[in-house]
C-alpha cells in the first residue's frame, strides 16, 4: 500500500525514472521539494514547462536549442571553417566546458554499431557531409569515443570526408593527472602508439 | 552454479544505469551471456570493449539463469586495432560473425583457439588478412558447411585446382571447369595453401568464402542476412588491395 497520496506517489515514481535517482532517492527529492515548495517546486515546474514546449533539435548541428538554430551556430565569433564531430549533446557540452575549441560542431546523435545494426543512415553522416560541400569548412576534427563504435564511426566518417576536406582526430593516452601505474594496458598501448618528440 | 574461463568479450549492451549484459566466447562454455555490475565504471569500461580477452567468472542460483559475471582483463585488443581502418573492421567482423553464427553455450574450442590467434595477429602482424580468410574457412567447417578444396569435383584431378562450385563447395580444375567458368566461385591458391599470398588473391577467397557464408550459413540460422561488419570489411580490403 503506498505511503502518499496518489498524486505524490505518481511525482515519486516519474522521479525514479531518472537517472541516477532509485525509488528511495526520489521520495527524498519529492518530499525536499514539497517542503521548498515556494522556492524551488514551482520554479522547477515552470522551468520544466518552458523547456518541454521550447527545447528541440538544432536544424543545422544537431545541438539541444530552444531554437531552429541554436546559439553556437548563430555566433559570429565562431569559426566557420572547423567543424568538431561528437557523438551526442552531452560530449559538446564537455567539450564546450573547455573553452578551446571556437569552431562549430555537428552532432551524429550516435555511433555505428556493428552489432547493433546501427548504419549510417541512422546517424547525422549524410547532413554532415552536406554541411562540409556547403560551408566553407578546412578541417573536421572527430572527437569521437576512443571505444571500438566511436572508432569505427571515426574511420567511416574519415572515408568520406577526406577526399573534400582535412580530418582530424582526438588524441588518444594519458590523461591529464594520470599516472602511468593506475592505466590500463590499451590506454599506454595507445598513448606509446601516439608518442612525440619534445 | 558457478565456473571459471577465459574468453573473448563479443558484445556489451547496457542493462539499467550502471551494468550490462556481456556475451563472451568462452572456451570451454561457447558463446555465453552473463550480467556484469558496475559496467561503466572507469575500470569496468574497456575491458568490455569487443575483442577483449578476459577471465571471467560465471555465477547463477541455477544453470538456465542468466547469471552474473565478474570480469579481469587479460589483453585489451582495441588499442591496437583503433588506429588501422582495416583491423579495426576486421575485429567488427570477427566478432560480428561469431555473434552471429554461434548457438548459446555450445563449446567450440578449435574456433576458440583460431578465433584468438587471429585477434591477437591483428594490428601485430602484416599475415593476418591470411589468417582471416582461413579462418572463415574454419568458421564454414566448425558450423557444418566445410569446403572440400582437395580434389576437383569434375575430374578427380588434384593439379590445376582454379574454382570452386557455388552449389556444392568443391573444387574445381580449369580443365574441368568448361564452359561453366563464369559460373564458378574463384579458388586462389592462397585458399589452398596457407602461405604467402597477394592481397587481390585474399580479396577473391574473401569473395569465395562470403558467398558460402551469406548462401549456405546464413540461411540455416533463420534466414537471416550476414552482418553489414562482414560487408564492410570484405568491401574494404577489396578497395584496398
Amino acid at each position: 500500500m503506498p505511503d502518499a497520496p496518489k498524486e505524490i506517489e505518481t511525482l515519486i515514481e516519474m522521479m525514479a525514472r531518472l537517472p541516477g535517482l532509485g525509488p528511495r532517492s526520489a521520495r527524498r527529492a519529492v518530499l525536499h521539494l514539497i517542503k521548498k515548495r515556494g522556492l524551488l517546486m514551482q520554479p522547477l515546474a515552470q522551468a520544466m514547462q518552458a523547456v518541454a514546449e521550447t527545447a528541440r533539435e538544432c536544424l543545422n548541428c544537431g545541438n539541444i536549442s530552444t531554437a531552429d538554430i541554436c546559439p553556437i551556430c548563430e555566433s559570429e565569433k565562431r569559426r566557420n571553417s572547423e567543424i568538431c564531430v561528437v557523438e551526442d549533446v552531452a560530449d559538446l557540452w564537455a567539450m564546450e566546458r573547455s573553452g578551446v575549441f571556437k569552431g562549430r560542431y555537428h552532432v551524429l546523435g550516435g555511433t555505428l554499431s556493428a552489432l547493433d545494426a546501427v548504419g549510417p543512415e541512422d546517424l547525422r553522416i549524410p547532413k554532415l557531409i552536406d554541411r562540409v560541400e556547403a560551408e566553407t569548412v578546412t578541417e573536421v576534427i572527430l572527437a569521437l569515443n576512443a571505444t571500438i563504435d566511436g572508432q569505427t564511426t571515426a574511420h567511416y566518417i574519415a572515408d568520406q570526408l577526406e577526399a573534400r576536406v582535412r580530418v582530424t582526430s582526438l588524441a588518444q593516452g594519458v590523461p591529464v593527472g594520470g599516472e602511468l601505474d593506475y592505466l590500463d594496458d590499451g590506454t599506454i598501448t595507445a598513448a606509446l602508439k601516439a608518442r612525440k618528440s619534445l | 552454479m558457478d565456473w571459471q574461463d577465459t574468453g573473448t568479450v563479443l558484445i556489451a549492451r547496457r542493462h539499467g544505469e550502471t551494468s550490462a549484459i556481456v556475451e563472451v566466447f568462452t572456451r570451454a562454455h561457447g558463446r555465453h551471456a552473463g550480467v556484469v555490475r558496475g559496467a561503466t565504471s572507469r575500470k569496468t569500461a574497456p575491458s568490455l570493449q569487443p575483442g577483449s580477452h578476459v577471465a571471467v567468472s560465471w555465477r547463477a542460483r541455477l544453470e538456465d539463469h542468466l547469471g552474473s559475471y565478474s570480469l579481469e582483463p587479460i589483453k585489451s585488443r582495441a588499442a591496437a586495432v583503433m588506429s588501422g581502418r582495416l583491423e579495426l573492421a576486421a575485429l567488427n567482423a570477427i566478432t560480428a560473425l561469431l555473434l552471429f553464427t554461434l548457438p548459446e553455450r555450445e563449446p567450440h574450442p578449435r574456433l576458440y583457439g583460431r578465433s584468438e590467434t587471429l585477434l591477437d595477429m591483428l594490428g601485430e602482424t602484416e599475415a593476418w588478412p591470411l589468417a582471416y580468410l582461413h579462418w572463415e574457412l574454419a568458421l564454414l567447417d566448425e558450423m557444418g558447411f566445410g569446403l572440400d578444396l582437395s580434389v576437383c569435383a569434375v575430374t578427380g584431378a588434384r593439379e590445376g585446382l582454379g574454382y570452386v562450385s557455388p552449389k556444392s563447395g568443391r573444387a574445381v580444375s580449369e580443365a574441368g571447369a568448361g564452359e561453366w567458368k563464369d559460373r564458378l566461385l574463384p579458388l586462389p591458391a592462397c585458399l589452398l595453401n596457407p602461405a604467402d599470398a597477394a592481397a587481390a588473391d585474399i580479396a577473391l577467397g574473401l569473395r569465395t568464402t562470403g558467398h558460402f557464408l551469406a548462401n549456405w550459413l546464413a540461411p540455416a540460422l533463420g534466414d537471416r542476412p550476414l552482418p553489414p561488419a562482414r560487408r564492410r570489411f570484405a568491401d574494404l580490403f577489396a578497395r584496398q588491395s
